[in-house]
């Protein structure tokens, strides 16, 4: 919907399994529960960092594979 | 990070069972410029709404299919909670927001010129929308159509 607009995408998922089901064009998959998709609450620094690792996907090329953060 | 074998059976089996949408190969956009000439905006399904916006409303059979504009100017602390899935641990997003709805973090990126600049107008949406039809025919090229107009480069996309 967004990216045949022009408007480039990358989801932030716990569930890649599922994501993968339905296969956006970017997937940063983080390793944290359900409800806490940017970390952990009152952490900017690692807030900060998974945006920064979907930002980078942005810049890259479209890939269905999910790319894992590292934290 | 949660595997499916991880959830409860009951939702387990909703997962497995249900019928997904697949995007598949498509078009997929590219960036125009560089990231710190970006502009960026946020898309959460965790039903948050500002103070003064209705609800969500979880009695909506398929799933409640609206969606609510935060102002980019919005203070984080002020975002609603509104979805009421059993399905998650909410107690992080109620302590801190920018958890499913990062705009502070945002805002520093585009203090540090790390991307040019922080969108007009972030969507909120609910997630837990079993039958997604009105939502891919309405709300959803609405919603896109504010962004296109907003100018709006990259979008996160953040599903609790």
């Amino acid at each position: 919907m967004l990216e045949e607009r022009g408007i480039v995408t990358c989801s932030i998922t716990a569930l890649p399994e599922i994501t993968a089901k339905v296969a956006p064009p970017r997937t940063l998959a983080v390793p944290y529960p359900l409800g806490y998709p940017l970390g952990a609450p009152g952490d900017p620094g690692l807030q900060s960092r998974i945006i920064e690792a979907a930002l980078t996907l942005c810049e890259g090329e479209p890939a269905t594979e999910p790319v894992a953060f590292v934290a | 990070m949660p595997r499916l074998s991880d959830l409860p059976l009951s939702l387990r089996a909703t997962l497995k069972l249900y019928r997904w949408r697949r995007l598949g190969n498509r078009a997929w956009a590219r960036l125009a410029r560089p990231l710190g000439e970006c502009r960026v905006a946020i898309c959460s399904t965790a039903g948050m709404v500002e103070p003064g916006q209705p609800p969500y409303d979880s009695s909506v059979k398929g799933g409640d299919f609206s969606y609510r504009v935060i102002d980019g100017e919005t203070a984080v602390a002020s975002l609603i909670d509104s979805h009421r899935s059993a399905a998650y641990d909410h107690a992080g997003i109620e302590r801190d927001a920018n958890l499913a709805f990062p705009l502070d973090r945002l805002r520093e990126l585009a203090a540090a010129g790390r991307i040019g600049s922080v969108a007009p107008r972030h969507l909120s949406f609910m997630g837990s929308i079993t039958a997604p039809n009105r939502l891919l025919r309405r709300s959803a090229p609405e919603a896109a159509a504010l962004l296109v107009a907003d100018q709006v480069d990259i979008v996160l996309l953040v599903p609790v």
